[in-house]
């Protein structure tokens, strides 16, 4: 489901400024639709974990770039380890 | 459990080694931050739960004098990003494949892996819509064409097939959201409500329909125009028609799935005349019902 920028704003608790933030460092990097862009559950649950950074763990801005770099990592190594095993069962031909 | 000993801190301990504490729990069990640890989860609900009751001045000073207890102090259930990364909704915008830069090269298999990740995320559909759209009783018997109007602007046409039931999804193939990458559209999923008709109502696949007549109709039978969602059509109401008693229109009712038609049931109403009528009244003080038959015998105790 796409979530517009007011809404996104309202459901993360969030300001204008705050978000034009981190649009700018692309700790968001939303869809980007014809003129506006178009969030998504993902990134809402995204913005959450930097506010929880931020807020509950006290993580100074440079830090959460920092660890926002190494979870993208975390994940693309984690689905690429997925996608190895998933590769290596017998049974399975990938489908392209 | 006891918030205090979940956090691991003294019952003296000040607000901000309460803090220090939920930090230092909160860097090991975040589950964003252990995200292929499903345990995780379950100990960091109960950590940030013990925080945000001992992190509250208020509450802690009532939990401390016993008026509340440590329950209900969870935080609602939430979704966290690591359910979401790695999955087809992000298509790839946060990927970061720094971490293989230096082996990717040497191995054809992972630079393999790689070409097909790519390959599907630019050829992964677009997201379903979901719409709701209320439609007349008789549209949904008959079927019909509506306009839809999006919240996001234009419009899709959208073919109710006749015998739509209430709450039923109609799947329009194409007409969701775009791919973000070169992959076909999603679909419009269009939930059907259906509005109430003034005097038709429908189980299943049969139309009810409470049908009033006079007095000599039901008693000297007669043809009756009755509506129908397809046209009226005449009805032959038979001689000696009792109040309440059901007639069946075959097929009249709505399409079944599969072929075919459900009836319309006309259900009798007895009606006497709208205002007293004298002729009426002089007939009926002259006519007396067979003594043995007395509509209330089944009352006698």
């Amino acid at each position: 489901m796409i979530i517009s920028r007011t809404e996104f704003l309202y459901r993360a608790q969030l300001d204008q400024e705050t978000l034009d933030i981190w649009l700018e460092e692309e700790w968001l990097l939303p869809h980007q639709a014809e003129d506006a862009p178009a969030f998504s559950e993902a990134d809402l649950a995204r913005a959450q974990l930097i506010l929880e950074l931020k807020r509950d763990l006290g993580v100074n801005d440079e830090g959460v770039g920092v660890i926002l770099s190494l979870l993208d990592q975390v994940h693309s190594l984690r689905k690429v380890l997925a996608d190895v095993l998933e590769a290596k069962r017998p049974d399975t031909i990938p489908d392209d | 459990m006891d918030p205090y000993d979940i956090l691991g801190v003294a019952r003296t301990a000040s607000a901000d080694e309460i803090q220090k504490a939920y930090r230092r729990l909160a860097k090991k069990l975040h589950p964003d931050l252990n995200p292929g640890d499903a345990a995780a989860e379950e100990r960091f609900k109960q950590v940030s739960g013990a925080y945000s009751l001992l992190s509250d001045e208020d509450k802690r000073r009532r939990f401390d004098a016993g008026e509340i207890d440590a329950s209900g102090a969870e935080r609602p259930q939430q979704q966290y990003y690591r359910d979401f990364a790695g999955r087809p909704g992000t298509d790839g915008r946060y990927e970061n494949r720094a971490g293989f830069a230096d082996f990717a090269q040497a191995d054809d298999i992972i630079a393999e892996l790689f070409r097909q990740q790519a390959e599907r995320a630019r050829r992964a559909p677009g997201a379903d819509l979901h719409y709701r759209l209320a439609v007349d009783f008789l549209d949904a018997v008959n079927g019909a064409t509506r306009r839809l109007s999006l919240p996001q602007g234009g419009s899709i046409d959208v073919t109710i097939p006749p015998g739509v039931k209430e709450g039923q999804v109609l799947r329009l193939r194409g007409k969701g959201a775009p791919s973000p990458g070169e992959g076909p559209p999603g679909d419009a999923l269009v939930e059907i409500a259906v509005n109430p008709h003034r005097f038709f109502t429908r189980q299943g696949d049969d139309i009810h329909l409470e049908l009033p007549v006079t007095i000599k109709e039901a008693v000297l039978g007669a043809r009756v125009r009755v509506p129908t969602p397809t046209g009226t059509v005449m009805l032959a109401v038979p001689k000696g028609s009792d109040n309440g008693a059901v007639l069946r229109l075959k097929g009249k009712g709505v399409a079944k799935r599969g072929g075919g038609h459900g009836d319309e049931l006309v259900r009798l109403k007895l009606m006497l005349p709208s205002e007293p009528d004298a002729e009426l009244e002089a007939f009926l003080s002259g006519w007396e019902p067979a003594p043995d038959d007395d509509p209330r015998r089944n009352l006698q105790s």
